[in-house]
């Protein structure tokens, strides 16, 4: 049994990635709030993201944090597109079909970004890369407890926006009774496009938080999708508060997965965690059953 | 009757290839077809005609390829033995994945989320344990014999996939003129009528889950006694997964020649890019994923509901979408 | 035939069934009656299995199977049909009725020829090759009942088979019921079309709020007062029957 000075920056550790985990989640659950689907291609456009932060700061030199005023409005665009030009057009009233189509659409950013960037891993040198911040004994990377409180901010502002303002109002109108929302005259297409875009959109802002301290390869993307459903599933589908938690638990769940169970074989616990709680609570931890 | 003649007939023309066919090379891709063919057909039964789209039927070609692998490798088990015994797992994995997925009544895209789940989990534990030689791969060494199950030329590894696509083509005619097969499409489209009518809707699940794994079992033997080399992501990576809903997505879904279609087309695009834009990485996996998205999109019923559009006679006011 | 005791069934706070219960009688029509939101449906998923009651019992041909899966139910030789019609889009109205025919015939010809026969008693007889999605709404209703029809059922539940139908294709449609009927098998049907229930049921009960209300002819448990007031509202049966006195 390894003791406390082993375990607690572990922990720490732990909840520092699943912060960002979370920030990826929410995108996530916002989506499936929303518009009732399941975006398979949520891993393959983080990619997008993280490349665009590498090209922003060793091509133009741009600080990946000063990247968060041009990369999250990029994602945003880009889903509102996709939403508007593909996703939307394709389910001819099955969920599956969407899945189809966003799998699809995840092959094809995967394979170009690999025919692009070529399967190299890539990182960026930021002064601050190395820079450690001391927390209850445990020296933590400081680039990671940016993210952390970044992710927070913006978990944050994200929940603002959904209460505070018309078009929060009016994509959870849709969400909840998408006919009485139409009916009273929301743009259903523009609002899903608008969800899907804000969903992207908290990819591009994890892209930054995450590249500092991390790296990007066209195949980045797979490690977080499955990670990003299991958090969405275990905090209830399309739930906030619940997308936030399922990030922290799963965070530290892996980090005491690899701590315990080593490297490869750690990563089981998660997929495990997904196949119980779709089984046994599929409505999630919070959420209440139908 | 004409449909099973039909059928006969175009397998019995396949089977001319290696006798018409003298580069190894263009048998090559004949084999590689076939064995797309009882991929797709395989995810067909469960997916075109049960309406269960799967995301992870890498858990059932990887445990019929590993299972020849090992026995042959750490036991020194002949694999014909192996083959029977991984037709036979791949049915065990199946059914595991069925009772827990059907019994707890998860659908759509939730059934198709825990099955890529559990392909995942089985791709780490197979990179985690000795006996699957880990992350190296296992390397089944050569030795050319028909009781080897290897074969000199690519004319015997033609009629081993050839047998095996065979049977699976078969099986999904039968699925198509039989009592299983009216449950199954019931079942598909309305489960709740269905069992209002008295089908057993798990059970029917259970079924196709079952007879779908084996057959993707099958593949999995054949894969690693043509390759004679296996490690844990392409045995079960997500690759094979995609593959296989691939071909009947492109090909027609729910239908008897939709694979073979599918696994044709896939093939001539491939090789039509090699030809035009050269080698280069990812590029045909660029077209699939494209293929994929303009299918669902456009084409919901695949090749062969095109076909039916362009050529039969049509349904009167019959719907164009929605019935997959 | 079919006894129902003391169900009962809360879904959160609401009481959908309230210690229901009614014995149908073998070889006749009859009917449950009773305003929208009273449970009708629910009380039928409850019989049929598609919903387990929080107590009570369901008994068929003596057997209990309360609790028992709508598959098993169906074998037994009592089925339903939906209000919401539920075709098998996709699927020819021959190939529709004969997943209900196949419950009791393995043979794949023996069920088609079986579902043409069925179709031609509903009236499908001329539609069998076309797509179940393209029936009129009146076709529909046929097709449900086909189906139920096919698998050779000894008691049928229709649960309204006549709602959505103009006046002139209720017409059509009570003789296939009663035609059903006559070949002896049993129908219980929940319905609102009371034009169709004074016409083909001999006996009806009268569900409001989950709880059976008033039972009876057809004919009397109209005239009932609670029966009035469960439909119309509170007072309504005093003033009718002021009004009735005034013109009197």
């Amino acid at each position: 049994m390894p003791d406390l000075a082993i375990i607690i920056p572990s922990v720490l550790n732990g909840l520092t990635t699943g912060a960002l985990y979370a920030l990826i989640a929410l995108g996530l659950t916002l989506i499936y709030g929303v518009l009732h689907i399941i975006n398979f291609a949520h891993g393959a456009l983080l990619m997008v993201g993280l490349y665009a932060v590498w090209f922003l700061n060793t091509r133009l030199g741009i600080d990946p944090y000063l990247a968060l005023l041009i990369v999250p409005p990029a994602m945003f665009a880009l889903g509102y597109g996709l939403q508007r030009g593909i996703i939307g057009r394709s389910s001819h009233g099955r969920d599956e079909n969407i899945l189809l189509v966003t799998l699809g659409l995840s092959i094809v950013i995967e394979n170009l970004a690999l025919f692009v960037f070529r399967s190299d891993t890539r990182i960026i040198d930021t002064p601050y890369s190395f820079e450690t911040v001391e927390f209850l004994g445990a020296f933590l990377p400081l680039p990671k407890v940016i993210a952390f409180f970044g992710a927070v901010v913006t978990a944050a502002a994200l929940w603002l926006l959904m209460a505070r303002t018309d078009l929060g109002r009016a994509i959870r109108a849709l969400a909840k009774e998408r006919k009485g929302a139409q009916l009273v005259g929301i743009d259903a297409d523009h609002v899903f496009a608008m969800s899907f875009g804000l969903g992207i959109a908290c990819l591009g802002v994890a892209a930054c938080l995450l590249l500092p301290s991390y790296y990007v390869t066209p195949q980045v993307g797979h490690g977080f999708v499955l990670i990003a459903f299991t958090i969405v599933v275990l905090g209830g589908m399309g739930s906030f508060v619940g997308a936030f938690l399922g990030g922290l638990i799963i965070g530290v769940v892996e980090a005491l997965g690899g701590l315990f169970l080593g490297e490869s074989l750690g990563q089981i616990g998660i997929f495990i965690i997904f196949i119980l709680v779709l089984m046994f609570r599929p409505q999630g931890l919070l959420g209440h059953k139908v | 009757m004409r449909q099973l003649v039909l059928l006969l007939a175009v397998f019995a023309v396949i089977a001319l290839a290696p006798f018409v066919i003298a580069s190894e090379f263009s048998l090559n891709l004949v084999i590689m077809v076939l064995y797309a063919a009882l991929l797709g057909q395989a995810w067909n039964i469960l997916g075109g005609y049960g309406g269960q789209f799967s995301f992870g039927h890498a858990a059932y070609f990887g445990t019929g390829a590993y299972t020849v692998a090992v026995l042959q490798v750490q036991l020194g088990i002949n694999p014909w033995i192996g083959l029977v015994a991984g037709g036979l797992l791949a049915i065990g994995v199946a059914a595991f994945i069925g009772l827990a997925t059907f019994r707890y009544g998860l659908r759509g895209s939730y059934f198709a989320l825990v099955t890529l789940a559990f392909a995942e989990v089985l791709r780490i534990l197979s990179n985690s344990v000795d006996f699957t030689g880990a992350g190296v791969g296992i390397l089944i060494p050569l030795a050319p014999g028909v009781a080897n199950l290897q074969f000199e030329t690519k004319t015997g590894y033609f009629f081993l996939v050839w047998t095996f696509t065979l049977a699976a083509f078969l099986a999904v005619w039968w699925i198509g003129h039989s009592r299983f097969g009216a449950s199954l499409a019931a079942v598909r489209d309305n489960e709740e009528a269905a069992r209002a009518l008295g089908v057993n809707a798990f059970r029917v699940k259970m079924g196709a889950i079952m007879l779908s794994g084996l057959f993707s079992g099958l593949a999995g033997v054949f894969y690693a006694q043509y390759f004679l080399y296996l490690d844990p992501y392409i045995a079960y990576g997500p690759a094979i997964s995609v593959e296989s809903l691939l071909v009947p997505i492109i090909g027609g879904m729910g239908t008897l020649f939709g694979p073979l279609l599918g696994a044709a087309a896939l093939h001539a695009v491939s090789e039509l890019t090699r030809e035009i834009i050269g080698e280069v990485p990812g590029i045909s996996l660029v077209l699939y994923g494209a293929l994929l998205v303009v299918m669902v999109m456009f084409l919901p019923r695949g090749l062969a509901g095109l076909g039916e559009r362009l050529f039969a006679r049509r349904r009167p006011k019959a719907g164009e979408t929605g019935h997959a | 035939m079919l006894e129902v005791k003391g169900i009962c069934k809360a879904f959160g706070g609401v009481q959908a069934s309230r210690n229901v219960s009614l014995t149908v009688p073998e070889g006749r029509i009859t009917s449950l009656i009773g305003p929208n939101g009273s449970g009708k449906t629910t009380l039928f998923a409850q019989i049929t299995g598609f919903q387990t009651p929080d107590s009570g019992q369901v008994s068929f041909e003596g057997k209990d199977i309360t609790g028992e899966a709508p598959e098993t139910i169906a074998r037994l030789g009592m089925v339903r049909t939906f209000q919401i019609v539920q075709p098998f889009a996709g699927q020819t109205v021959r190939e529709n009725i004969a997943v209900g025919a196949h419950l009791h015939r393995a043979s794949r010809r023996d069920a088609l020829a079986h579902a043409e026969a069925v179709a031609s008693r509903v009236g499908l007889g001329d539609r069998l090759d076309l797509d179940a999605a393209s029936l009129t709404v009146a076709g529909r209703k046929r097709l449900e009942v086909a189906r139920a029809l096919a698998t050779d059922p000894k008691l049928i539940l229709f649960d309204e088979v006549l709602a959505g139908l103009n006046p002139s294709e209720i017409r059509d449609v009570i003789p296939v019921i009663r035609d059903i009927c006559d070949s002896g098998i049993t129908i219980f049907m929940i319905e609102h079309v009371m034009q169709a229930v004074m016409s083909l049921s001999e006996y009806t009960w009268v569900l409001n709020q989950g709880e059976v209300i008033a039972e009876g002819e057809p004919a009397s448990v109209v005239k009932d007062e609670r029966v009035i007031e469960a439909y119309l509202g509170k007072g309504m049966a005093q003033r009718i029957a002021q009004r009735q006195v005034v013109h009197a």
